[in-house]
Parts: structure tokens; sequence; C-alpha cells
């Protein structure tokens, strides 16, 4: 019974496994070989690159890829600097309402921008923002959830450092880049991976913010390169799905195990 | 001295105080008072019109059909990503071959942006010359129209959301289980216990406060994750598959209603202050933030 179990719960896993890999497998398959093997397997099917060279010449990929980078660096290099400043004051300064304050922040792990995307939009429209890369980022710049995970390990630093810094004669600032940050490296390691991946992969606002190809990113370009309106086959989709997701793709694949650990990490604070 | 100390304190936290009111709070109470007023048009000044908007709501079959849709999109979800991300964790956990490869399967759905990876799914959907058609045909079924059938469409989008959130779930329960002692499970063995029973006695209530957690999470998901509808269903067939958070975009940027929007808007955020009161009153009495 017990031997005949472990067969079966590995070969499920195994199945599993495969199944959860199958989309990502499927669209190797379809875009290196030609249109008519889309839709049948032969394992003896020629090879071809003809469908990345038409998918890189029916969609400006250059231009939304550029975007999706600048995007994504500009809000991570904001959260990383608003969210160090916040979560140092959160956790090292005693002031008269400081739990309100972290209460208030907290309110944006449950209200996502996503969810105001109505009321965000107009605020964009009144600042002139709409298509711009800020405006794409400009409701993601500060982060509840980076400043909660500083926050945790700002706490863990010994006040002895803190104190040591001051008698060496570095203040407010200074301490906070000289001892806390260094320390913090895992947490900024952590909490990067995990706002890269959200951000090259968030669509609703960027879909509802952009017009043109000047702040489009790669997945509201893909939505549109991948409507069936535009008359695209499988191949050539399934190529400029390969072509959105290769950076994050190869990424990811070298380090793995860093991901991995910074999702867990971020998670169990 | 003191009084010091809080000016650089609020110094500290300005940049992100004013980002996040003026991103999640004034937009918040903004939406509140949207809902209560109307216009004729964007020029035309808005007028206060009480409840009016929530009254159309409760009359429009459509908010009824895309509530009942969200709440059948949560009972679809949240449990099965949980029984499945739980069972992940525990064969990535186990001493078996190539669990490397198998946490790296299962995990890949949550780098993958939905919207791209919607197009090799809907390839999967599409029928007769689809995957999961095809592979009905094998044994000589005729696949259905997965996306296409209004008693399908959403149990697809279904499948898919579990496809793409249950591996992210699986690495809290591994991280959770790593750090289950060893001791435990050595003296329930010399005790002769059955695997099930050790998991129903040991395990499951020791990873209760990861349970809690995930399910929080995958709450919200209920609620956020609808970039796949874009490209699968776009609600339909006839909003068998619309969900809240879609039908708020469809009002505001397809209708141009952004009264309604609002209206809608409240709603939502109403479910999402539900859950937050859940996750403080009932569970973090559970769970301990240091």
């Amino acid at each position: 019974m017990s031997f005949k179990f472990h067969i079966f719960s590995k070969i499920s896993a195994y199945l599993l496994g495969f199944v959860w890999i199958l989309p990502l497998l499927y669209a190797f398959w379809a875009a290196f070989h030609p249109t008519e093997y889309a839709t049948k397997f032969d394992l003896f099917a020629p090879l071809t690159m003809d469908n990345f060279v038409s998918a890189w010449d029916q969609a400006p990929f250059l231009s939304y890829m550029l975007n999706t980078v600048i995007i994504t660096t500009l809000i991570l290099v904001s959260q990383l600097f608003v969210c160090t400043l916040a979560g140092y004051a959160l956790a090292r300064e005693e002031f008269r309402g400081r739990n309100i304050a972290f209460a208030l922040i907290m309110m944006q792990l449950m209200v996502m921008p996503e969810v105001l995307i109505v009321e965000n939009y107009q605020t964009l429209a009144g600042l002139s923002l709409v298509d711009t890369h800020l405006g794409v980022g400009l409701p993601y710049l500060a982060s509840a959830f980076g400043i909660f995970l500083l926050r945790q390990t700002f706490k863990t630093i010994p006040q002895e450092l803190e104190d040591a810094a001051r008698v060496e004669g570095l203040s407010g600032l200074a301490i906070i880049w000289k001892v806390f940050v260094p320390l913090a490296f895992p947490t900024y390691l952590a909490y990067s991976l995990v706002s890269v991946s959200y951000h090259w992969n968030n669509f609703l606002w960027p879909l509802v913010v952009t017009n043109t190809e000047a702040s489009r990113p790669l997945t509201v370009g893909m939505a549109i390169f991948g409507a069936p309106e535009s008359g695209v086959d499988w191949s050539v989709i399934s190529a400029g799905t390969l072509i959105a997701i290769g950076p994050l793709l190869i990424l990811f694949l070298i380090f793995q195990r860093r991901f991995i650990q910074s999702f867990m990490q971020a998670g169990i604070k | 001295m003191n009084k010091k100390v809080n000016l650089k304190a609020w110094a500290l936290m300005l940049p992100a105080l004013s980002l996040l009111i003026a991103f999640t709070h004034w937009p918040t109470l903004k939406s509140v008072f949207r809902s209560v007023t109307w216009a004729k048009s964007d020029m035309a000044p808005s007028q206060f019109v009480g409840l009016e908007n929530y009254a159309m709501m409760l009359d429009d079959p459509v908010f009824w059909k895309v509530m009942e849709n969200n709440l059948w999109y949560a009972i679809g979800t949240v449990p099965t990503s949980i029984a499945l991300a739980i069972i992940m964790a525990l064969w990535v956990n186990s001493k078996m071959r190539f669990t490397g490869l198998l946490r790296l399967a299962f995990f890949t759905p949550t780098i993958l942006p939905m919207i791209t990876v919607a197009n090799i799914w809907l390839f999967f959907y599409s029928p007769n010359i689809g995957l999961f058609d095809q592979l009905l045909q094998m044994v000589n079924i005729d696949g259905p129209n997965w996306l296409g059938d209004p008693d399908l469409a959403l149990p697809s989008l279904i499948f898919m959301t579990v496809w793409k959130e249950a591996g992210f779930f699986m690495i809290f329960y591994l991280a959770a289980l790593q750090l289950l002692s060893v001791e435990l499970y050595e003296a329930a063995k010399v005790e002769g216990a059955s695997a099930w029973c050790i998991f129903r006695k040991i395990t499951f209530p020791l990873l209760m406060p990861t349970t809690l957690f995930v399910l929080i999470n995958a709450l919200l998901n209920a609620f956020k994750l609808v970039d796949h509808l874009f490209i699968l269903t776009k609600g339909g067939p006839n909003n068998a598959s619309n969900l809240l958070l879609y039908y708020i975009y469809e009002t505001a940027f397809s209708f141009l209603d952004s009264y309604y929007a609002a209206t809608l808007t409240v709603v939502m955020l109403v479910m999402l202050a539900i859950i937050a009161f859940v996750q403080i009153f009932i569970f973090d009495r559970k769970i301990h933030y240091r």
C-alpha cells in the first residue's frame, strides 16, 4: 500500500511538473518550427528562425522593451530610496503618530493601485502625465511592501552599531547609507527581484495610462500584438512571447536559486 | 531635542507618505465622492445625486453577474491553489529525484507575465485545433469550445489562474516546511504513524500560519488577477466570465462612465476592507509579526 502510494505520488509529481511547464515548452516548440507544425507534433519537423524575424518585424519590440526597462528601473530606484527612508524612520525613530503612519502605509498592501485605476487615471490626466514613463511609474514609486520589509530588517540591526557610527561622527543620512543599507543588502536584493518581476509583468495600469509606442511596455504591446484582430499566427505569437519574456526568463534561470530564496524571504517576513 | 527628532522622522517619512496618500488614500476617498455624483458629460459640472448610482447598480444585472462570477472565481481558485501548493511543497521537499527541476517547473509561471502567457493558453483552449481539444480527439471525444461556452469560460479562466499562482504559494510552504523540526517526525515514525496521519496531525497544523497568510493573498488575487481576461474571453461570452475589476475597467474606459465605475470601485474597496478585517481581527491574533 505504502509502496504503491509512493510510486503514484512520484508519477503525479512529475506529471504535474510537466503540465506546469507545458505552456512554455509549447511556446518553444511553436516558435522554432514552421507554422504548419504549430498545431501538430512531429519530432522531425524542420527548425526555423523565421517566426522570430516576422514577430520582430510586426511589432516594435525594441521600443516596448526599452519602455519596460525604463519604467521598471524608475520604479525600483525610487522604491529603494523612498522605502529606505520611511523604513528607517519607522524602525528606529520615536515619534508621535508613528503607529498611525504605519497603519496608513500598510493600507496599500490591501488597496493596490490596480484597484484605483479610475481615479488615478484622472489624477494623471490632471498632471498631463498620461502616456509617459513617469505616469506609468508614479502610483508605484512608494511601496508599502518595501517599507514593511526594510522596517523589519532595520529593526534587527543592533543599536550599538548605530551608536558607534555616531561616535565616529557620522550623522543622519550618512548612518543610513553607511550602516543600514549595507547590512540590509540581502533584503534589498530580495525586494528588488520581487519588484522587478512584478513590474516587468504588470499590465492593467500600463494599459490604462499608455496610448502610444512612446511609453507602452512589453505587456501592453504583447496584448495588442496577440489580439486576434491583428491576424498573427500561433508560431509568430509564440516567437513574440519568447522575445517578450526572454530577458526575465534568462535572468531567472541564471539566478534561479536567488530568485526563489528572495520570494521566500520576502514572504516569511 | 524631542521635537527635532520628530521633524527628522517626518522628513524621512514625507516622500513615502505623500506618494502613498496621493495614489492610495486620496483616490480611495475620491472614489467615494465620485460615486455619489453624476454629470451628463465630461464637460458638464457634476452634481450630487445621493445613492442613485448605487440604486442603478443594484438594478444592473451585469453587476450581479460579475459578483456571482467573482464568488465562483474565488471558490474555484483559492482552495485549489492552496491544496496544490501544499502538495507541490511536500514533493519538492521530499527525497525523490529531480526535485530541483520540479521546483523550477512549478515556480516558473510566477515570473511569466500573465498577459503574455495568456496568448499561449488561448491556443490551448481554442476549439478543434487547440491542445486540449486535440488531446480529447485522441480518445475520440469532440472537445468543447472552452472559451466560447458560457458554462466553461469561467472554469477555463480559473484553471489558468491556479496554474499561475499555485507555484508562487508553494514557495511559502516550502520555506515553512524547511523550518519544521526533524525530531517531531522521527518521533511520529517511531510511534508507527502513517504518512497521512503524520500530515494531518503534525504537518498541516504546523503549517497553519502559512496557510492563513497564503489564504489572504489568494483572496486578494481572486479580486485583482484579471489580466488574462483581456486575451482569453474579454469577460464573455455575454459576461459569463466577467469579473469585478474587469467590469470596472470596461465601465471607465470602454463605456466612459467614470461615475458608475467609481461606484463599482467602492464595492471593490468594501470587499478588500472585509478581507483586511478578517486578517487583522481574526488571523493576526494567530500570526505574530515581530
